[in-house]
């Protein structure tokens, strides 16, 4: 488990309690600057809360040591970068690095299962630069899979996809759930945490605004009291679609 | 990709002894009545090979780890503040009169380096970011250049002033094996302590956050750089003077070769830095110059400008 109790940052976070499960695809939504991106650096062990903590399977984050930490949770920042004009599979490599001392083959196996994961083989020698922006993302995270994280920690994943690679992200990032990971996503898109999400988070101002499944959390009344707008949820479920009358 | 290294290995096996052979006496292997030719040889000619090699691999390895920290490849050693750190204090050994002593000048230009380094640390923060530390080298640079520029506008004597200006045009004549037991060790440990950054280094390539969420503690990533490029750059500075544009040039040549990964940059810079710098003293030494013999530092900068240059046109059509 994955939690937070009471975490604060001044001006950013008020007192915000999450419970995150393994298995488990999570959202955090909220209007901008409610403290997605603060908490989820938080829940990340980036961001060291002024008041309250984070505990990974009920040890505090900062009683950890850096690298156990990293080997246990993954995370992508909201815009990625890579410095140099690395290939695939050297960027999915350096997800390896908090693991030091581990055999060989063992490493070479968890980078083939990211690139395995995310579908790259036919990619994998080719530099960063020349990749399309939904390859890039399927690169950079498989980076964060080759760690083999127990939890995968992005910061708006799926913003700056097109809508096919956007599906194609989050069912693979599904497929991550299914296989006993915990998954925790900054969304911005209601609709997107709305059909894939398991849970989401609502955040308001720094302060936790709804906690419980899509419906229950994203619920008209919900929006309208976060985000100041009457929308309506239309179409079948897992299917739906966000309409704002004009 | 993986022979990049015993390629530049076999280019030093050559120029080694071809280097050793050449200057104003030409030694020739096979006719050993040259006269002084032990003297020359073992006095001369192989501390000074050592020194270039020591200097060159030092220069080569900051730079590659310089560029992997700022994420840069514009990036140089000289950023830091180090090396003018190092050069302030050997114009101070010139200006008080202490540099004809033995071990007198390296001294104080060690001391500058570690001044240089100590002021980076203090400032540097507890955060540990790459930008603030940036600044930090670039307003030590700035401030022991102005001393430097005070100390020579005040030399006390004509002769002390052209003693400094010509040392600040690095070279690597007239050099002992005293400075070779004063560089050779230094440069080792330094590099010692950049191929300990060199993993961090490489997850600064996905950026300052994701580099933390890997385990990089940037706190430590920073002392490690501060020791390894002060204790490189300084004892480069310290026993050949400023010798500029090789931290710069090296891991460009060298970076396609690779992965591209910081760390798999560092050691063959090293090398290749070491080979550029013993075939450019060399080439100084031969060189036939009405004044005597052209300095290391001026012939780099000569070549490196040019360069630089290049490199700015080639990244601006990258851009475009």
């Amino acid at each position: 488990m994955l939690e937070a109790r009471a975490v604060t940052v001044r001006e950013r976070l008020e007192a915000v309690d999450a419970v995150l499960r393994p298995g488990e695809v999570v959202a955090i939504c909220g209007p901008n600057g409610a403290g997605k991106s603060t908490l989820l650096s938080c829940l990340a062990g980036l961001l060291a809360p002024d008041a309250g903590e984070v505990l990974l399977g009920g040890t505090s984050l900062s009683a950890l040591r850096a690298y156990e930490r990293a080997q246990a949770i993954g995370y992508l920042p909201q815009s990625p970068e890579v410095a140099w004009d690395v290939s695939v599979e050297t960027l999915v490599s350096l997800g390896r690095i908090p693991w030091r001392g581990v055999p060989r083959a063992e490493a070479q196996g968890a980078i083939e299962n990211a690139i395995a994961a995310m579908e790259l083989h036919e990619l994998r020698h080719r530099p960063v630069s020349r990749l399309s922006g939904g390859e890039k993302a399927r690169a950079l995270m498989a980076r964060v899979l080759a760690t083999r994280p127990r939890w995968l920690l992005a910061d708006e994943p799926l913003a700056n996809l097109d809508l096919a690679h956007a599906a194609t992200l989050v069912a693979m990032l599904r497929r991550q759930a299914g296989e006993g990971r915990g998954v925790v996503l900054v969304l911005h898109d209601l609709a997107a945490a709305m059909n894939h999400a398991d849970r989401v988070i609502v955040l308001d101002r720094g302060r936790l605004a709804a906690d419980g499944t899509p419906a229950q959390a994203l619920a008209e009344p919900v929006i309208e009291r976060v985000w100041h707008a009457k929308a309506r949820w239309l179409g079948e479920p897992g299917q739906q679609a966000l309409s704002l009358p004009g | 990709m993986t022979r990049t290294i015993p390629l530049l290995l076999a280019g030093l096996a050559l120029a080694v002894p071809l280097s050793l052979l050449a200057g104003r006496v030409w030694i020739d292997p096979f006719a050993p009545e040259t006269r002084n030719a032990a003297v020359i040889l073992m006095e001369l000619r192989l501390p000074r090979a050592l020194l270039a090699l020591a200097v060159g691999a030092g220069l080569g390895a900051a730079g590659a780890a310089m560029q992997g920290y700022l994420r840069n490849p514009l990036a140089d050693p000289g950023l830091f503040g180090i090396a003018p750190g190092a050069a302030l204090g050997a114009v101070l050994s010139f200006w008080t009169g202490y540099a004809a002593a033995p071990f007198a000048l390296p001294l104080f230009s060690l001391v500058g380096a570690a001044g240089a380094m100590a002021l980076l640390s203090l400032i540097a923060g507890r955060e540990g970011g790459v930008a603030l530390f940036t600044l930090a080298g670039m307003m030590i640079a700035s401030l022991a250049g102005a001393l430097m520029s005070l100390a020579i506008s005040l030399a006390p004597t004509p002769f002390a002033m052209s003693e400094i200006v010509t040392w600040l045009m690095g070279a690597l004549v007239d050099r002992s094996w005293r400075e070779v037991w004063i560089a050779a060790p230094l440069t080792l440990l330094g590099l010692g302590f950049l191929l300990v950054a060199a993993r961090s280094l490489d997850a600064l390539t996905l950026g300052e956050a994701a580099a933390r969420s890997l385990g990089v503690d940037p706190r430590r990533l920073q002392m490690l750089l501060i020791a390894g490029v002060g204790l490189t750059v300084g004892a480069g500075v310290a026993v050949a003077g400023i010798i500029g544009f090789v931290g710069l040039i090296v891991p460009h040549l060298v970076r396609p070769l690779t992965d591209r990964r910081p760390s798999s940059l560092i050691v063959p810079s090293a090398l290749a830095g070491a080979l550029l710098l013993l075939v450019a003293d060399c080439l100084c030494r031969v060189l036939p110059l009405a004044g005597g013999e052209l300095r290391l530092g001026i012939a780099l900068s000569l070549i490196g400008a040019p360069f630089f240059l290049h490199l700015l046109l080639r990244m601006r059509r990258g851009l475009a």
